[in-house]
């Protein structure tokens, strides 16, 4: 699950991580009030107003927008409530935009060897950064089986892009799986990053910090890019400019909080109907629909489909415990893409009862009607079951023909597809 | 001998009265897994009943379970933030083989209970000077999000009542099941047309069964299947499971079957490369998966190149590995390897 920015302010402040000034508002009327508000607390004339939508890209489709006064900023609200956002990561048809956040200007302290020296293991070459901008992030690495801090000087950039052309740019530290990060491990970062005096204790608190909230919130990426060195009258504070989470879907069950911030609006709605009915779905481009139990037979499925000449239209692992109306409800998806021109259900029964399947493809010949080729390979438990169900509704299911195998059900849906 | 677990292994299931623990308990004990009880706090001292013939006491705790069956492997069907609590109290208790069915534990409760683990392993190794796999005694953890492990016995019998299951020791048979896959599609190698048993791998539940049936239906046996589970931390990896194949005199080939995500299909075959002397034939699912659904830049950074499938195919191969390309052939490529 993803959060948005305002949201993930919030989470930072409530772990003690220092952000800007900032509000959400949610039409052109709130802008005015909230630029002055968060300027004055801010002291600045300057803010930024920002979609909040979880696709990237927004800088340059314009939905972000450094703003000097109440006006422009009501202006610049106005220009992303009524406008939808398009960029690479959003549909074709681009996203509405429902909330924007109004944030405190910062200013950024310069990047110059007086005021800043580089520690005993600065973190790479100097690399022509002229802003005190920093990036962090932790993730969990699963290889190590550790969760990493990853820290870097150039931060505000494609951090992508510097750990590929510079690995040495960025720094890694692992945190301990039962002790966390340790006190001792974030002065080092804050000192490789090239912070000095009190900063360093401002900066390893943030870190600390981070990784508490990681741990104890479930995350998966919790993201701070650009931390940074505030410089003007209120100089010298290491403040989180823009944050990013996301969180283990397995582990929201105990944070109820965090389940509350969800936003519907930014779920396929296709995804959102499965989920409800604890079916895993992602549609794809292709005329083939799938239904599958398990997520590796299930990608195996496309995998097949695709070498007898097939495109799969999505990929739906229904589970180990299905009930028949999610079975109905998985095929109702299917077919609610008009693109489906076939239709392959591969079942390997072990905790999934193949005689569950058949009733729901029976169901689902009764309520929706199945009047494109249909291709069912059953196996596993209740497989005789599953099959004497089919059998005996075979009247129901006109285009029904049962495979024997694997690869005897990839050919027969490709074939009938194929034949149009 | 086989891996793991064999007929004289003595199981007991950790949530053996839920929906799924109790359907599964019923189905290994039908199977011929000395299913011998279970455990549910606050319910100890009740019988669970697996048919009218037969039945098997409920414990509170696994202490007590372990005491009183001389248990040494647990099947855990727990709800998915128990699970991390179930695993250690397992441990606690002696558990050899302990095998965590519960599909979405979080990650972070993994983590925790891996380096328990890992630091029994260390401290062990440390006390016994070994440099070889884990000592006999120590814990192994399969999954979780697993469909378990299974090492199959002869057919002997129907496998629908308590008297009459479907592998007995008693009448010549005898395997062990602890798991949730169907036991009916395994081979013991005594029954097999070619006479030889493969121990097979897996990181998928029912892409395991794929494999399984395949080598059936061509004529082979298994010695072991064991599904390790998908999830980013979990107990044993290929690479462990590689090892004991490899030294189990009844495996004559190890068929892996892996899938995008992850590293773990890279270091198995560099591990291959260097150590395993057995013929081993492989799959890899999601060639034509989309890319996408990653994890935010660090995720990204962390991932690197290796977790293609491309790239595990073609580490795999010049290691020597029979990779099958299309799911339908993964028996074809045991039996190919196998020469």
């Amino acid at each position: 699950m993803k959060i948005h920015e305002y949201q993930a302010r919030d989470l930072l402040q409530s772990y003690g991580i220092p952000v800007p000034p900032g509000r959400a508002i949610e039409s052109v009327d709130d802008a005015a009030a909230a630029y002055k508000e968060v300027t004055e607390r801010g002291g600045t004339m300057l803010a930024v107003v920002k979609a909040q939508v979880h696709a990237g890209g927004r800088g340059k489709a314009g939905f972000v927008r450094l703003v000097q006064s109440a006006q422009d900023a009501a202006d610049a609200a106005r220009f992303m409530l009524s406008n939808r956002m398009k960029s690479p990561q959003t549909p074709p048809e681009g996203l509405e935009v429902k909330r924007l956040l109004v944030a405190a200007g910062v200013e950024i302290a310069d990047r110059s060897g007086a005021a800043l020296r580089s520690g005993g293991r600065a973190a790479g070459p100097e690399t022509g950064a002229t802003k005190e901008e920093f990036y962090l992030a932790i993730t969990t690495d699963r290889r190590t089986r550790r969760n990493v801090l990853i820290a870097s000087r150039e931060g505000g950039v494609e951090i992508e892009q510097v750990a590929h052309d510079r690995p040495e740019a960025i720094l890694k530290e692992p945190l301990h799986p039962l002790l966390g990060l340790q006190p001792h491990q974030a002065r080092r970062v804050a000192f490789a990053l090239g912070f000095t005096g009190k900063q360093v204790f401002q900066a390893a608190q943030v870190m600390l910090n981070l990784a508490r909230l990681y741990v104890e919130k479930d995350c998966t990426l919790a993201e701070i890019n650009p931390l940074v060195l505030t410089a003007g009258a209120t100089g010298g504070a290491v403040v989180a400019i823009d944050a990013k989470f996301n969180f283990d879907d397995n582990g929201l069950v105990r944070h109820p909080e965090l389940e509350a911030m969800a936003d519907p609006n930014e779920e396929n709605p296709a995804e959102a109907r499965a989920k409800r009915f604890g079916l895993s779905y992602i549609a794809l481009d292709g005329n083939i629909g799938c239904l599958v139990n398990g997520a590796g037979l299930a990608m195996a499925t496309m995998d097949i489909i695709k070498l007898h000449g097939g495109e799969p239209a999505n990929f739906l692992d229904v589970g180990g415990s299905a009930s028949e109306e999610a079975v109905t409800e998985a095929f109702s998806i299917i077919l609610s893409d008009s693109r489906v021109k076939g239709i392959m259900v591969n079942i390997f029964g072990g905790i999934m009862k193949c005689d569950i399947i058949a009733q729901g493809i029976v169901n689902a010949a009764a309520k929706i009607g199945f009047r494109v080729p249909l291709v069912v390979r059953l196996e596993g438990t209740n497989v005789e079951a599953g099959r004497r169900l089919l059998e005996s509704a075979r009247s129901t299911l006109p285009t029904l023909q049962a495979a024997t195998d694997l690869g005897d059900a990839a050919k027969k849906v490709c074939d009938a597809v194929a034949a149009g | 001998m086989a891996i793991l677990i064999d007929k004289s292994t003595k199981v007991i299931c950790q949530g053996i009265t839920g929906a799924f623990g109790a359907q599964h308990t019923r189905g290994c004990f039908l199977y011929g897994t000395d299913l011998v009880g279970g455990v549910t706090p606050g319910k100890g001292g009740q019988k669970f009943e697996i048919d009218a013939g037969s039945s098997v006491p409920i414990f509170d705790t696994v202490e007590r379970a372990v005491r009183e069956t001389g248990a040494t492997a647990t099947m855990i069907f727990v709800p998915p933030v128990l699970a991390a609590d179930a695993v250690l109290e397992a441990m606690d208790a002696g558990i050899n083989v302990i095998c965590c069915i519960t599909e979405g534990v979080p990650v972070q409760d993994m983590i925790k209970v891996r380096a328990v683990l890992d630091a029994m392993g260390r401290s062990a190794l440390r006390a016994d000077s070994e440099m070889s796999a884990r000592s006999a005694d120590l814990p192994v953890l399969i999954g979780p999000n697993c469909p378990g492990v299974i090492t199959p016995g002869a057919k002997t019998g129907g496998g629908e009542r308590s008297g009459d299951p479907y592998t007995s020791a008693s009448r010549g048979g005898g395997g062990c099941k602890i798991g949730i896959m169907p036991g009916y599609i395994h081979t013991h190698v005594s029954q097999s047309r070619l006479g030889r048993a493969v121990g097979i791998v897996s990181r998928s539940g029912t892409l395991t069964y794929e494999a399984v049936w395949q080598t059936s239906r061509l004529g082979l046996g298994q010695s072991t299947c064991v599904g390790i589970g998908g999830d980013p931390v979990r107990g044993l990896n290929h690479i462990d499971c590689l090892r004991l194949f490899d030294a189990d005199p009844e495996t004559h080939g190890i068929l892996m079957i892996g899938e995008i995500g992850g590293s773990d299909e890279i270091e198995a075959a560099e591990f291959v490369k260097k150590h395993v002397k057995k013929p081993v034939a492989a799959f890899i699912a999601g060639r034509t998966a989309p890319p996408g659904r990653r994890m935010g830049h660090a995720g990204a950074i962390i991932g690197g190149a290796d977790d293609t499938a491309d790239a595990k195919i073609k580490a795999l191969r010049a290691s020597g590995v029979t990779v099958a390309m299309s799911p339908a052939d993964m028996g074809t490529a045991m039996v190919k390897a196998l020469g």
